[in-house]
């Protein structure tokens, strides 16, 4: 009888086969994530990787776009990042500052709640139309990266507030009771013990924005993003060229455009987010080192 | 001397306390003295930590809990105080599980002075060596005092915690069930300290180590479900026939 006693049943081998089962099913959906990534950044570098150059970085298309660099377009979406960030990210992490940290939980709290969740469900170019109404015409801002920046900063705030917001709760209650015990005001506290302890959180959805920033086509197609432009933009009321929309153009509305030139500025554009995410992945894993609790 | 242990620190009347239409406490009547170690005891769910956040005004930051009565610290009314951080300054408190910032040890205690107002560098060491060694952790942590508060012992941290309340320069220290996160050696010596603090605060003792309030209270109290059953020095509570059958079952550990 003692034997037995850690023998195996009937019951227990038929658990560790579906356990087994069950275990290599999970692995090879979660395996399944990198094979879109795999193919179509091979395809990209496969196909585009030829034309990348520092020419084709730094020069403007010529002869009717089908030869030439991207510098505008570069350069283009660049500012129109930018000054998104600069209009979304003060507003947004503000937003969230106050619905975690001093927001009570009541009907006007309920409804920038909802307000929040039904911004990040309007699809982008109903968020394009909004930009040409508001930006363009009412307040007479014109096609310019103000218009375009603002229409995408509107669009990325909902993103910039969840995250925020979670980074927030994510500082244990018993830290802000500890502080507030001492005589701590709430921005005292915020300051002090919570900022500090959510900053990798908050980076995280800025740098998710921006890549969500700069690849968006329909909100800066009519409020500030042209096919093309002789110019570099001087300021933010001028419109530019974007990376985006140029591989729209070059892709489908341009003859005579050699095959590898739309695979080569998709690539600078994937290239260019993927950069932003390994810079703030590094940054947040030097945070992360430094702080815990 | 006799006339300075008489003043009264702390005047309880009549105190409630709900939490969303449920008693947790009420009809609470004491005055705690200065300069006494006051003890409560009392089984779980008696109301002990519902008494200490009505003092602080913590009721502030759980919408649920309602308070009726009372309060007065230093003869003013708490309640009716419009700056709850001045008095939540005065009142150092330490809960049952430590909380280590996640800053480093130094910044945990320098943090209360530095919301002060005190600046300079030299001041804010005197400070933090201070309120470490008093709180008995001063040698164990002189030599990395920049590392994160939050990385050490259990123990530690709550003598972390205690110095951080000593660094407001507190005139009612409370201490909601200190020792259940500290081993036995510690907690002799948090309360050699604690006896030492008197001269300079008034402290409140939550305890359910009925042997410890015996030890350090001047006085005790005896809570039970939501009640104060019975006030009474501390040797009186625990040796003679105390007026109400209940503190004497629980202090000779027949329930509770």
């Amino acid at each position: 009888m003692d034997n037995h006693m850690f023998a195996a049943t009937e019951l227990n081998q038929k658990n560790q086969r579906t356990e087994k089962l069950v275990r290599l099913l999970f692995i090879m959906m979660a395996a399944l994530l990198i094979l879109p990534v795999l193919v179509i950044l091979g395809t990209l570098i496969y196909k585009g990787g030829s034309v990348i150059s520092i020419d084709f970085l730094f020069t403007d298309p010529t002869n009717g776009m089908t030869e030439g660099g991207i510098f505008p377009a570069l350069l283009g979406t660049i500012w129109l990042v930018a000054v998104a960030l600069v209009i979304s990210v003060p507003l947004g992490i503000a937003a969230a500052i106050y619905l975690s940290e001093y927001a009570p939980d009541n009907w006007f709290t309920r409804l920038i709640n909802l307000a929040i969740i039904n911004l990040a469900g309007v699809p982008s170019i109903v968020h394009a139309l909004f930009g040409v109404g508001a930006f363009v015409v009412f307040f007479g801002f014109g096609t310019s990266i103000l218009s375009a920046s603002l229409t995408l900063a509107i669009m990325t705030l909902p993103v910039v507030i969840v995250s925020t917001r979670e980074s927030l709760q994510a500082v244990p209650h018993s830290f802000r009771e500890a502080c507030w015990n001492m005589g701590a005001t709430r921005w005292q506290t915020i300051r002090r013990v919570v900022l500090p302890n959510a900053v990798s959180g908050i980076l995280t959805g800025v740098i998710l924005e921006v890549s969500r920033t700069a690849g968006e086509t329909a909100p800066i197609m009519f409020t500030g993003a042209v096919f093309f432009s002789p110019f570099l933009p001087q300021g933010i009321m001028d419109q530019t060229m974007a990376m985006s929309l140029h591989l729209f153009v070059v892709s489908t509305q341009v003859p005579g455009v050699p095959e590898n030139l739309p695979y080569g500025v998709a690539l600078v554009l994937i290239g260019m987010v993927l950069l932003m995410n390994s810079i703030s992945i590094a940054f947040r894993m030097h945070l992360r080192g430094k702080k815990k609790w | 001397m006799v006339n300075e242990e008489s003043r009264i620190k702390l005047e309880i009347q009549n105190l409630a306390v709900s939490y969303g239409g449920q008693t947790a406490i009420s009809g609470i009547n004491l005055s705690i003295r200065e300069h006494e170690i006051f003890g409560i005891i009392g089984p779980a769910n008696a109301g002990k930590t519902s008494f200490l956040k009505a003092i602080n005004r913590m009721n502030m930051f759980d919408s649920n809990m309602q308070v009726e009565g009372d309060i007065l610290f230093n003869g003013q009314n708490v309640r009716k105080w419009r700056n709850v951080y001045a008095l939540r300054s005065r009142i150092g408190v330490v809960f049952p599980l430590p909380v280590g910032l996640p800053m480093s040890i130094y910044d945990n205690v320098a943090l209360s002075p530095q919301l002060r107002g005190i600046k300079e560098k030299a001041e804010l060491d005197i400070i933090v060596e201070r309120c470490l060694t008093r709180a008995a952790l001063w040698d164990e942590v002189k030599d990395r005092l920049h590392t994160l508060g939050s990385l050490l012992s259990g123990g530690q941290q709550q003598r972390l915690t205690i110095a951080r309340a000593l660094s407001q320069e507190p005139e009612l220290l409370v201490l909601d069930e200190f020792s259940i996160a500290v081993d036995p050696v510690t907690t002799m010596r948090i309360e050699d300290v604690l006896k030492e603090l008197k001269s300079e605060m008034t402290i409140i003792l939550v305890t359910n180590l009925v042997q410890q309030a015996r030890r350090l209270a001047d006085r005790t109290a005896f809570f039970l479900d939501g009640e104060c059953v019975e006030i009474a020095e501390t040797e009186a509570l625990f040796t003679r026939q105390t007026s109400d059958s209940r503190t004497r079952d629980y202090v000779e550990g027949r329930f509770g």
